[in-house]
């Protein structure tokens, strides 16, 4: 088993970075390396796995075996612990100038175990003009053995000076097929349930990872779908939206309780003893930052899984207009024909559409900071049958 | 500290003698007219503990009602007659009454109190013209003179103030006069003779915003239009963050919506938790509800959400989302 076989249907973008780990293996080995590229953007809607993608490459280019999925490097480099990959992820809005200076000085460096220094940036997107200003040098004129990998959901996400630098790598969103054959065959899922999932999840891996595992997303998913035909009056849309607001709240305390504690006694550690008592220059300052940025992860977590159970309502009505208007496809939400078929009948496509504007504008509404709440009542009011 | 606000302080100017003298007392800042009243009266009961206190509208004022009221009683030897709402006065009784002025009778103090505007202008500058004892102008003070205002209080109380700490009780209190007054009075009455800092009287008044912020909600959801943009624009102009402003219109609306939608029957407890709003405003919630209607509900509810977007960034101009915001949900009260 590889580092390929987790590129969950995405056959041809393995096919070409097969073909440039073996130009990099030919450079290393005195050749010419044609085809090997050392800066590289991947895209693809959320879920699709680039930062996978771009993990999977950095292990095959560290392995000697050209990505066995077995060896120490192998490991590591997916983990993304391997001393010669630098996986920078942010849970902030902007990648600021200093990081990627700092990035561009370590990714110069000549790699210890004399292959490639790999350097992934998982949210491209979010580089600042200045940061992109700083990263540009470093991406047209590479120190010999530096490969980046640039991730972002589009192209058109990442500043253009970058974009233009790169060599493009998309991913396709897989089909639930290629979802439930993965599955079965590597996590030992039953298929039924496996199809369930790999539908459900609309081509989103970690999602249907997270519905095929834990009872609790499943249940989640269930009373979410039960929400539409349920806004009958004023208060049924009231309580729809304060349950979903509170779910999302009880995930990010998950997220909280789980993570940050954690977080404060490693950077304790850091400071050594004398963090506790205040007299560690410089902690205070260090504790208030991460104390900051956990708070922010508290939030984004609520807003993405408001956002996920938004996805799905939208899935919803996506079925719904699909029997309105007699497309020949399979269901999204079978599991709920009943209802779909009573909301189908009860209303048109027009006022379908109406409703699945509602819940595209209370997703915008969410993504720019509105206050959670008012935006699902706001919206559940606009979904009232 | 500005001249101007130390003249609105509440020390006094040294004042005339009152008896004998006409006070004339304009401008609409009804507070520092009514303290100047007061302090009139004071100084005539300083002179005489048993002087005479009339007090009348100028509206009721017929002919011959200036001689009858300032001449000389039987009983006491000195009074005070003070007439309100000076443009009132019929036009008949004006020649009595400058006449009055221009020869004050000696054992009584008249004061007259004109509540600003341009009404009964003619009458007033044919007053000054007869050289009045004594002329207050009660004009509210400009916004900056506030704090300057809110340490002269203190001061008369003999308390001091640092100058940020005036800033925030003006911020958090706001443009009431009376309000102001009293609350350096009883800040210096729990402090003195502490120095009020900012550090006082932000734990005196915390969460000062949060309760400005849910007036200006239930002005609207009342329907009171006028007052409703009248609490918002001073809102605005006092720093309170346009978030808390929407976030109280979001819980007033989501608690009528709620209310409207309990299941009948529940005792106060479980309704207040149902609604989701302390038992204390069980009361209130029930009597806004009656001119709610489910659909004006939805409405004032989308308007809220629309101008939490706008304020964040979404609209040019979020002092105007905040307006129309107060607007729409004033108006979607009582309509099906
Ligand atoms: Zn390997």
């Amino acid at each position: 088993m590889s580092v390929w076989d987790d590129l969950i249907g995405q056959e041809p973008l393995a096919h070409t970075l097969r073909e440039a780990v073996a130009a990099a293996r030919d450079r290393l080995s005195g050749g010419s390396g044609r085809g090997m590229t050392s800066a590289w953007l991947v895209t693809g809607p959320p879920g699709s796995g680039r930062s996978n993608a771009a993990r999977a490459f950095a292990a095959a280019l560290q392995c000697r075996d050209g990505g066995c999925g077995q060896c120490h490097d192998c490991h590591t480099a997916l983990l993304g612990t391997h001393p010669n990959v630098t996986l920078v992820a942010t849970d902030r809005l902007s990648i600021g100038v200093d990081s990627v200076r700092e990035l561009v000085r370590s990714a110069a460096l000549m790699p210890a175990n004399g292959r490639w220094q790999v350097v992934v940036v998982e949210d491209a997107d979010r580089l600042t003009e200045d940061s992109a200003d700083a990263l540009l040098k470093s991406l047209e004129e590479p120190s010999p053995r530096t490969v980046w990998m640039l991730c972002a959901p589009t192209a058109e996400d990442v500043l253009v000076t970058v974009r233009s630098r790169c060599r493009l790598l998309v991913l396709r969103t897989p089909s639930p097929p290629a979802i439930t054959r993965m599955l079965v065959d590597r996590d030992g899922v039953p298929e039924v349930v496996a199809a369930f999932a790999a539908r459900a999840s609309q081509g989103h891996i970690g999602r249907a990872r997270r519905l095929a595992h834990d009872e609790a997303t499943r249940n989640r998913r269930r009373e979410i779908l039960r929400i539409p035909t349920s806004l009958i009056e004023l208060g049924a849309c009231m309580v729809a939206a304060a349950n979903l607001h509170e779910v999302a709240q009880e995930e990010g305390q998950g997220v909280a309780a789980t993570l940050d504690a954690k977080e404060v006694g490693d950077l304790e550690a850091i400071y050594g003893a004398s963090a506790r008592d205040g007299r560690a220059r410089g902690y205070p300052g260090a504790l208030s930052t991460l104390k900051k940025d956990q708070s922010k992860r508290r939030t984004r977590v609520v807003r993405d899984t408001i956002d996920g159970a938004l996805i799905d309502l939208l899935s919803f009505y996506r079925d719904v207009l699909a029997l309105q208007t007699g497309a020949r496809t399979a269901l999204v939400n079978d599991e709920v024909r009943a209802d779909i078929d009573s909301l189908a009948r009860r209303g048109s496509a027009d006022s379908t559409l109406r409703r699945m504007e509602a819940v595209l504008k209370c997703r915008e509404a969410i993504a720019a900071n509105a206050a959670p709440l008012l935006a699902l009542e706001s919206m559940m009011l606009d979904l009232r049958v | 500290m500005s001249a101007a606000a130390d003249m609105l302080a509440a020390m006094p100017a040294p004042t005339p003698p009152p008896l004998g003298t006409v006070t004339l007392i304009a401008g609409p800042a009804e507070f520092l007219s009514e303290r100047a009243v007061a302090r009139v009266l004071s100084a005539v009961s300083a002179i005489d503990a048993d002087a005479d206190v009339t007090q009348i509208d100028a509206g009721a004022l017929g002919p011959g009602a200036m001689a009858e009221l300032t001449s000389p009683s039987l009983f006491a030897t000195a009074q005070t007659l003070v007439v309100r709402e000076l443009p009132d006065l019929p036009e008949g009784v004006h020649d009595e009454l400058v006449a009055y002025a221009a020869e004050p009778a000696a054992d009584v103090a008249l004061v007259l109190v004109h509540p600003g505007g341009p009404k009964g202008k003619r009458l007033l500058d044919r007053l000054r013209q007869t050289g009045l004892g004594h002329v207050v102008t009660s004009e509210p003070p400009k916004p900056w003179e506030l704090p300057g205002f809110v340490a002269a209080e203190v001061r008369h109380h003999r308390g001091t103030i640092t100058e940020d700490a005036a800033e925030f009780l003006v911020a958090a209190v706001g443009t009431d006069l009376r309000a102001l007054a009293a609350a350096a009075e009883q800040l210096v009455n729990d402090f003195s003779p502490e120095r009020l800092t900012i550090e006082i009287v932000r734990r005196y008044y915390d969460g000062h915003a949060e309760v400005k912020s849910f007036d200006i909600a239930d002005a609207a959801i009342d329907g009171q239009i006028a007052v409703a943009l009248e609490r918002l624009r001073w809102a605005l102009g006092n720093g309170v963050p346009a978030v808390l402003i929407t976030s109280a219109f979001a819980s007033g609306l989501r608690s009528l919506a709620r209310m409207q939608s309990a299941p009948r029957g529940l005792r106060d407890a479980d309704l207040a938790r149902e609604v989701g709003a302390p038992p204390f405003r069980l009361k209130s919630l029930r009597g806004q509800l009656r001119s709610w209607e489910g659909s004006g509900l939805t409405r004032g509810i989308q308007a809220v959400a629309q101008a939490d977007l706008d304020v964040k960034g979404g609209a040019g101009d979020p002092d105007y989302a905040l307006e129309r915001m107060v607007l729409t949900v004033a108006w979607a009260r009582g309509r099906r």
